[in-house]
């Protein structure tokens, strides 16, 4: 039987979840591609490599970063703005880099703005409305972080990234586990090491929305 | 997410110390004691470091609740009382952990099925609440003694289903139970099941770890989904219920929601694996002819292969450790050269067995039996008789016995 990939959607009506379809979660030190483990090193370029690619790469801080409730996660939230200043100056013409909150998980909808913020339970809608082909999920809950992971695969093209202070994430096409203030301004760095040297997608590519 | 002050090496207020749980559970000095099971009951959760514990009486449970009750008034518990119902107290525990705190509670049997609707939900909130099941029966006409049939309706709630075959792997179970069902990529409820009396009422050497070591508190920081306060408690996620409207989103929602659940079972296997040291136990797996089995019957089924023996017949063991996770590969791998797959069951309906036959390849081998559907134990001769008789041997009729 061919292994299960988590590759960009839209993959189905409703896909499985990819830990039931055999994809495990990195150990310290790894990360994952597609579901395939890799040394975490090679996530920094490839997540570099996908964001550079994009016509519209969009960052989603949740509340774990968004909310200053302790000092780590205030550090946290100056890294991701550091990491989306970066990718500002990276980035070339034409190419259109965002930043989208998702600071509540209570049900908006059918109120939700999804120009202006993100909800766990309908992201395609935040997806679609920004034709955003690549995004990087950081501090949002792993239970939620997973949800819309997977509905963005099952409904979108979008490439999505997973940056978790936790164990990761398989839903999302790569994936960073324990994640810190130093591994985001290395992702960062990343960036503008492949500054140039990436080839974006802009007019002529498919766009995050697919319906 | 958060990265919070460690506890370990720090102290409770009882004197106990936070201790590196994979060092205490397999590095620390073990003594043995003479307890009954549900005194090892008592025993783990006083080095559970939990928070709330709720009771409600039911045979086999009651008196390993009543045990606990004492370690509150020891203070080794934050809070116990007992609830109206088992439904209440399933519904409590979930309000507890809600709130941030490592929740134990205990059941059987009727009060199991009574408590039933709380099981999905626990899982689906993600609540890593744990429950000791002594099993017992459920069915009419009624019976107190030891029946493992409300397991079967278990393994489908999405909780983690362990089942323990004695007082030593309860206590160590219960300890790692904790562990597993914490982890941030698992996050749900643990069903500890063990067959009641036989594991709760007999006295048996149990290896205890010392009391002045104990587990480090939980840390709701870790949890996947948010912390209930006053702004954003979990259960508000129903406000707008997505389950009540028909369009895509909603369906796809809820139907994630509950693909989840059953990820983070699947996401428990590595865990389950490192803190038990493997699903499932095996013995002559080489053998053609092997007994799988759970619960007490794996002792039992040790018996009737030492019995088998003695006849030349050479039988292996499967012992079930772990239900959900399920197993699948482990089973596959310790039956492929199996000819004949015996599942001795303490229930009517198999579920084991069918459980191994919806796994195996070539699920002909698998002979459903011998079930003795609660009540009583499991006579090693009764699996030594099914085993003759399906290898076609002369079996010795057990009522000829006749007392």
């Amino acid at each position: 039987m061919t292994q299960y990939r988590v590759l960009p959607g839209p993959e189905h009506f409703l896909p499985p979840s990819a830990a039931s379809m055999g994809i495990y979660l990195p150990n310290p030190g790894e990360a994952h591609i597609n579901g395939v483990i890799v040394p975490e090193e090679k996530a920094y370029e490839e997540a570099a490599r996908q964001f550079l690619m994009a016509q519209v790469p969009t960052i989603f801080p949740g509340p774990l970063v968004l909310w200053a409730w302790n000092e780590k996660a205030a550090k946290k939230a100056a890294a991701v703005r550091s990491l989306y200043e970066t990718l500002k100056e990276c980035v070339q013409p034409g190419q259109k880099p965002m930043l989208i909150p998702m600071p509540d998980y209570r049900p908006k909808y059918p109120k939700i703005n999804p120009e202006v913020e993100i909800n766990p339970n309908h992201p395609n809608l935040t997806i679609w409305h920004n034709k955003i082909d690549c995004c990087m999920f950081i501090g949002v809950h792993c239970h939620q972080a997973n949800l819309s992971l997977k509905i963005i695969r099952g409904g979108t093209s979008c490439y999505t990234v997973a940056m978790c202070a936790q164990a990761g994430h398989e839903d999302a096409m790569l994936s960073f586990r324990d994640a810190t203030v130093e591994k985001i301004l290395k992702l960062g760095e990343w960036i503008r090491k492949l500054k140039g040297t990436v080839k974006p997608r802009l007019a002529a590519a498919k766009t995050g929305a697919s319906n | 997410m958060a990265e919070t002050k460690s506890h370990i090496g720090t102290q409770n207020k009882k004197g106990q110390t936070y201790t590196d749980p994979w060092k205490m559970l397999n590095e620390a000095p073990r003594k043995p004691s003479f307890y009954t099971g549900s005194e090892v009951i008592k025993e783990a959760i006083r080095r559970a470091s939990c928070d709330v514990m709720i009771a409600y009486p039911i045979t086999p449970q009651s008196e390993a609740a009543a045990l606990i009750g004492e370690l509150f008034a020891e203070g080794y518990i934050g809070d116990y009382f007992r609830g109206e119902s088992e439904f209440a107290v399933m519904s409590q525990c979930a309000g507890a952990a809600f709130g941030g705190a490592r929740v134990f509670t205990t059941t059987a049997g009727p009060g199991t099925m009574r408590a039933m609707e709380n099981f999905p939900m626990w899982a689906g909130a993600r609540l890593p609440i744990q429950m000791i099941v002594t099993c017992r029966g459920i069915n009419s006409p009624l019976s107190i003694q030891p029946d493992t049939l409300e397991i079967a309706y278990l393994l489908n709630t999405g909780m983690l289903v362990w089942h323990a075959e004695t007082a030593q792997d309860f206590f160590d179970w219960i300890l790692k139970g904790y562990m597993v069902s914490e982890e941030p990529d698992v996050h749900l409820p643990l069903a500890l099941c063990c067959d009641g009396f036989f594991v709760t009422h007999t006295k048996d050497v149990v290896n205890l770890t010392p009391t002045d070591m104990c587990l480090p508190p939980y840390d709701p920081y870790r949890s996947p989904v948010p912390c209930m306060d006053m702004e954003c408690p979990p259960v508000r996620m129903m406000r707008d219920p997505f389950v009540m409207k028909s369009n895509y989103i909603s369906y796809a929602t809820h139907a994630s929601w509950q693909q989840e659940v059953w990820a983070a079972v699947e996401r428990s296997r590595k865990h389950t694996i490192h803190w038990l040291d493997g699903l499932i136990d095996t013995e002559n797996a080489d053998a053609e002819v092997m007994i799988v089995a759970s619960g007490t019957a794996v002792s039992q089924g040790r018996e009737a292969i030492r019995l088998l023996e003695d006849e030349g017949v050479r039988c292996g063991l499967v012992k079930v450790k772990s239900l959900r996770p399920w197993p699948a590969e482990e089973i596959c791998e310790a039956t492929k050269n199996a000819k004949h797959i015996f599942v001795p069951e303490f229930n009517v309906t198999g579920w084991l067995a069918k459980e191994i036959k919806a796994t195996i390849p070539n699920s002909e081998r698998v002979h459903a039996g011998p079930h003795v559907c609660g009540g009583m134990t499991m006579p090693p001769e009764i699996i030594v008789s099914e085993i003759k008789t399906a290898l076609g041997l002369r079996s010795e009729s057990l009522a000829g016995r006749g007392s």
